[in-house]
């Protein structure tokens, strides 16, 4: 359904040019759960968020491609991507306190997505339409609620009601921005459930952006991992977490607490911060926080298939995958930040 | 509801005690200040002076002298000291010019401001905008006595295009009403514009940068209506309190310098004669009158930020 394809997103900022996102790739079949995962500043947001032309910095600058149903999205018109918003592609964003307008009643912000998209609907069949998509997501007292400000919603709530306005025009593609990164972590569950249900019932596709591998897991079905502007590896969500090819990923998944091994000291975390996306390292992007970093690394690796027995799975670093297995578990995920001895 | 007029209410007297007694004493204070010195002329003799203090009541302790006046007031008995008109009276005639401006100018101002604020907001950083910061600065720093004055001299006393100044009122002749309220309407506007236009334009700014901004562009719906639906009405709240204030102090004859360099004999201008001559009583009034609708326009500016967010509960 989406094919994006070299997509590079530029700001134009007082420290010179931001490459934000600089030749990312990826597409989304119907019914599939694609997560985008990286640190904050990795681009993973701006990916999105330039699909549909909203890239919010002034100045903002996007080449390359992205196609929905063939259609091109980055050279389309103000006026076809209105069309386009909200009715084939519906977005979630990460925090529902101030994603809904808080002097407009729910109901009201939801009617209006469906006004926008389609014509000619009575008052009536609108009302109804409201409540009908504010039970398909378990607010409970739907009809009565309709009428509520989004201030007496609870934060789970007010995300229930962001999806279902998401849902309004029976979208194709649903586009979730870090859509449980506010919420408490059982909220956090009901919401991802209830996606997951959703994407199953009306087989639209979703575009989940996160920073959290725990939401990857329980509802992605492939997984891109992004940094510094680039993807970094992508493959099913199998193959990202049984067997992750790039030291990245591996100190991502180290990252997550665990309780089926012992207890680390500390929860290891990778060393360092992301580059500053005006002056990228030269090389592999990753290079100066990797532990395993050698003479190959001061040339780009690209994002291809290096592995013979799963044909899908690619990645973008140097290393032999012979080496990339030693290494993290010898070193393991958790010794990834603790160390930084150089390794071959 | 209730809870809140009952306390809008009892706030209101105490404001108006509270201003009543300063202004009073102030004038106590004034050196030269005298009533009865004044009343009696410069070439009176002790006898008279003395004669006039008693008739007036001027020998009595203060706080008397003041609950005098006060019951003056309210029973519309209050007589000035110089031209020895009763206020009450007099402010009743003066009020049609002081409407007049208040309301016509109010809405002009918050017109414009608001349009020009989200124009300057929408063109932001363009030639546009910086072209009405410039003509916001320069109307906010131009004091009125000297906008005033150029324009009749210009367009009234050079030209002829407007009347030189002066009342007619509504009834009489709605046309000439018109035209003569024009030029002060333009006036007193010219600097709540630019200043109106300069706070909107960065509540504009600092509401198109909110999440729910993006949500409503990610809906689909028009740029329009993303302006107005979602941008604009919560961009409103500084603006109606800022409007309620101004408009009552217009109305309570807050635009002093206007009515006097249009002499448009209305409240303001009478303040400031009263003022200059030290006459105590239609200062207390007008004082009390403008605080009057300071306080309640500000209780009705509660009731509509109450209307325009629903997470403001009055009380």
């Amino acid at each position: 359904m989406l094919e994006v394809e070299d997509l590079r997103v530029e700001f134009t900022t007082d420290e010179g040019v931001v490459r934000a996102v600089d030749g990312v790739s990826f597409s989304l079949a119907e019914g599939e759960v694609l997560a985008i995962v990286g640190e904050s500043g990795s681009g993973k947001s701006a990916t999105v968020m330039s699909v549909l032309g909203l890239t919010r910095a002034a100045g903002a600058r996007v080449q390359g491609s992205a196609r929905l149903f063939g259609r091109e999205l980055v050279t389309a018109s103000e006026h076809e991507l209105r069309g386009i918003r909200g009715a084939e592609i519906a977005m979630v964003f990460q925090d529902p306190m101030s994603a809904l307008n808080p002097v407009q009643r729910v109901g009201d912000q939801i009617a209006e997505q469906i006004r926008a998209h389609e014509r000619g609907l009575s008052r009536a069949q609108v009302d109804r339409r409201v409540v009908e998509l504010m039970e398909r997501v378990a607010i409970p007292r739907a009809r009565d609620r309709v009428r509520d400000y989004p201030h007496e919603f609870s934060g789970g709530m007010r995300q229930r009601v962001m999806i279902a306005m998401a849902l309004s025009c029976s979208p194709r593609i649903l586009i979730a921005d870090e859509p449980t990164t506010a919420l408490d972590v059982t909220i956090q569950a009901q919401i991802l459930e209830q996606l997951a249900r959703l994407g199953e019932e009306t087989r639209m596709g979703i575009l989940l952006v996160t920073h959290d591998l725990g939401v990857v897991a329980d509802i992605a079905d492939r997984v891109a991992v992004m940094y510094a502007g680039q993807i970094v590896e992508d493959g099913t969500l199998d193959e990202l977490f049984y067997d992750p090819q790039h030291p990245y990923t591996w100190g991502l998944l180290g990252s997550i607490p665990r309780v089926d091994r012992e207890r680390p000291e500390r929860l290891p975390a990778i060393p360092g911060a992301p580059p500053s996306l005006a002056r990228t390292p030269h090389g592999c992007r990753f290079r100066p926080r990797c532990p395993h970093r050698f003479e190959r690394c001061e040339a780009p690796p690209p994002l291809e298939l290096r592995l013979d027995d799963s044909p899908g799975h690619r990645d973008r670093c140097w290393l032999e995958p012979g080496d990339k297995r030693r290494l993290r578990l010898v070193g393991g995920q958790v010794g990834l930040a603790a160390g930084g001895t150089v390794i071959a | 509801m209730a809870r809140f007029a009952v306390r809008r209410t009892f706030s209101m007297l105490l404001v108006l005690f509270a201003i009543s007694v300063l202004t009073f004493l102030i004038f106590q204070a004034i050196p030269n200040g005298d009533p009865a010195q004044r009343l009696a002329g410069r070439t009176s003799t002790p006898e008279t002076v003395a004669a006039i203090r008693r008739t007036w009541g001027f020998d009595k302790p203060i706080y008397d002298q003041y609950l005098l006046t006060m019951r003056n007031i309210f029973t519309g008995k209050v007589i000035s000291y110089t031209q020895e008109v009763n206020v009450d009276r007099q402010i009743a005639q003066d009020l049609p010019p002081t409407l007049s401006l208040a309301i016509g100018a109010g809405v002009i101002w918050l017109a414009l401001g608001v349009a020009l604020g989200l124009l300057s907001a929408v063109k932001a950083g363009g030639l546009v905008d910086r072209g009405l910061t410039v003509l916001a600065l320069v109307g906010i720093s131009t004091p009125v006595f000297l906008i005033g004055a150029v324009m009749l001299y210009v367009l009234a006393y050079k030209l002829g295009i407007f009347p030189n100044g002066g009342y007619v009122g509504l009834t009489s002749n709605p046309l000439q009403w018109f035209t003569h309220m024009l030029l002060p309407w333009a006036a007193l506007s010219m600097l709540f514009i630019g200043f109106y236009s300069r706070v909107l334009r960065s509540n504009v700014l600092d509401a198109m940068n909110e999440d729910y901004v993006r949500t409503a562009r990610a809906k689909g719906i028009s740029e329009r209506r993303v302006l107005v639906r979602h941008v604009l009405r919560n961009s409103m709240l500084p603006i109606v309190a800022l409007w309620g204030l101004d408009f009552a102090a217009t109305i309570g004859g807050g635009a002093i310098l206007t009515e006097s360099v249009f002499n448009l004999q209305g409240v303001g201008q009478y303040a400031a004669q009263s003022i200059g001559q030290l006459d105590v009583p239609p200062v207390l009034v007008i004082v009390m009158f403008g605080s009057f609708f300071v306080v309640l326009l500000s209780a009705l500016t509660d009731i509509v930020f109450a209307l325009l967010d629903p997470r403001i509960r009055l009380s």
